[in-house]
């Protein structure tokens, strides 16, 4: 057999088996959304955020397979409630945004670790694979859920994107300049929510955080403009899920955390070689000339 | 438009987290003047501008514009924050930035219009910026943001113009820039109100003055303004400022 066969043979034979098609198309979607709304976390620096709404679905989940309701629906209210939540302990005393995120997030995952463990004794049904993810065992429903998840958050960005780049860059003025940026603040919570939803499958509710912000911050150190970051974030999160799935039948590697080993990689790669930014080939920094020149005022650093 | 509404704030007080920042002020913006707004670090300038646009609560007080509450009015207002509330380091070009001006006036769910491109264009070109279009907005000097931020506001093609510490951090040109465009603007019948701190020779470029220290201490034209009475009240001491003292 010549190479090029050999090569196709490897990359087909998976693709035989109808479990590989299913996961391989829910990683795919959840590569492309996560990339896509992570990339408002990172520059919002919200980065914990997608964390604690991750770890907060956990309670909706459970509550959701014990009424024997779809488990997308009560993990996603959990998610929102929980960002209410935080937004409401972080307006209404002094507690800052990060200390309300870690006490909510903490504590709903608990709960959820809790109800979980509960439930598991009487059902089938494995704490494992929330916490870690479950890929090959994506059921033609979930393949439906995820599809239509995906639709509706990349067509509300697409539909919403001027006036997320312009809150997401500049709360105030856009809100002086008459954007509901309540709206559209509660609008980037509900997709975010929607996204962990549909990732849990994938790298479960512990991983998903990866998906979220290492595509974005991978692809900003590439290219200058937001929606660049997101059409190359979401080419990494796809190449990331796709070669995370091959790993993870070939070397028979847990999928989760392959796929989160091979972004975090391309990260590094980036962070590294990246043109304008990298560490070893980019602009030399951190000589003690640039950074005093750096601190002067009038070369325009932030104070 | 017979008369150009002017905007009048009544007895605004105004709390930040349970400490008095500002305390009933009383005060009317009139169209065509070019006010500044002074006062000593905490005087409450901003804090001024947020309440009087309705993006902070207010304890008592009315703010208008014509007949209507301002803060129903934004798509009205063009406001540029100071440049250390904004990072830099985001992923925008210049010209993005300045489309951002465009938002509202395109509104939901509809692309820029070419019209709209045009309205960027010649706000870059009279920022001096045009030629930057294309870079990234961290790899500018503090001056280049300014006018960038300059720039959006004009694109936004407001009836009310706020620009908060614009001369903080900005080079000689820039700052010639600014206060010609304030200028324009002011003449052309708009309101514009910029806060400063800084008491040197650049005061003389406003017609008007709005003195705080967490209470009004006056409002009127500049050399009505400038006493030694009424800078001592607000600054404390003794403070060199040039002007002429009445």
């Amino acid at each position: 057999m010549s190479l090029e066969l050999a090569v196709l043979d490897w990359f087909f034979e998976p693709l035989q088996f109808a479990f590989m098609q299913r996961s391989l198309a829910v990683a795919v979607m959840v590569g492309i959304i996560c990339s896509v709304v992570g990339s408002y976390l990172m520059v919002q620096r919200l980065a914990l955020l997608g964390d604690a709404i991750s770890h907060s679905v956990l309670p909706g989940l459970a509550i959701a397979f014990w009424l024997g309701v779809n488990i997308f629906v009560g993990a996603f209210i959990a998610g929102v409630i929980s960002t209410v939540i935080i937004g409401w302990i972080h307006t209404r005393s002094p507690i800052k945004e990060d200390a309300a995120m870690g006490i909510v997030f903490s504590a709903f995952f608990a709960l959820g670790i809790t109800l979980i463990t509960t439930i598991q004794k009487d059902n089938k049904i494995d704490l494992n694979h929330f916490l870690f993810g479950n890929i090959l065992g994506v059921t033609p429903g979930d393949v439906r859920d995820t599809a239509i998840i995906a639709v509706l958050v990349l067509i509300a960005v697409f539909l919403l994107y001027k006036e997320l780049l312009f809150y997401s860059f500049d709360p105030l003025g856009a809100q002086a300049g008459g954007l509901p940026t309540g709206l559209l603040n509660a609008g980037l919570m509900v997709l975010i929510a929607l996204t962990v939803v549909a990732s849990m499958k994938v790298v479960g509710v512990i991983l998903v955080l990866s998906l979220l912000i290492a595509p974005g911050a991978t692809a900003y150190l590439l290219v200058p403009r937001l929606h660049q970051v997101m059409l190359l974030g979401a080419t990494i999160g796809v190449f990331s899920s796709v070669s995370g799935m091959y790993l993870s039948y070939y070397v028979n590697l847990p999928s989760g955390p392959a796929i989160v080993m091979v972004v975090s990689a391309l990260f590094a790669l980036s962070f590294l070689l990246s043109p304008q930014h990298g560490v070893l080939v980019g602009p030399r920094r951190g000589r003690p000339w640039q950074t005093l020149q750096a601190l002067l005022p009038s070369k325009g650093s932030r104070p | 438009m017979a008369t150009s509404p002017k905007i009048v704030v009544d007895h605004l007080s105004v709390n930040y987290r349970d400490v008095q920042a500002l305390r009933n002020v009383n005060l009317t913006v009139r169209p065509g003047k070019l006010v500044g707004i002074f006062g000593p670090n905490g005087a409450g300038k901003s804090t001024l501008i947020k309440a009087m646009l309705g993006l902070m609560p207010v304890v008592t007080g009315r703010v208008t514009y014509g007949d209507n509450t301002l803060a129903h009015q934004l798509d009205r207002v063009a406001y540029v924050p100071q440049r250390s509330q904004i990072d830099w380091t985001f992923p925008a070009t210049v010209w993005d930035v300045v489309m951002m001006g465009r938002v509202k006036k395109t509104g939901w769910f509809n692309r820029f219009s070419a019209s709209s491109r045009q309205i960027a264009t010649a706000a870059l070109e009279r920022v001096g910026m045009l030629e930057f279009r294309d870079r990234p907005i961290g790899a500018l000097s503090g001056g280049q943001q300014q006018r960038v931020f300059l720039a959006r506001a004009l694109a936004q093609e407001a009836e009310i113009f706020c620009f908060d510490e614009p001369f903080v951090g900005v080079d000689q040109k820039t700052e010639t820039v600014l206060f010609n465009i304030f200028r324009e603007l002011a003449q052309a019948g708009k309101i514009v109100m910029v806060i400063n701190h800084d008491l040197g020779e650049s005061i003389t470029n406003f017609d008007q003055l709005i003195l705080l220290n967490k209470e009004l201490i006056a409002a009127g034209p500049r050399d009505w303004v400038l006493t030694r009475d009424n800078m001592t009240r607000a600054y404390g001491g003794h403070v060199g400022f040039f002007g002429h003292v009445a």
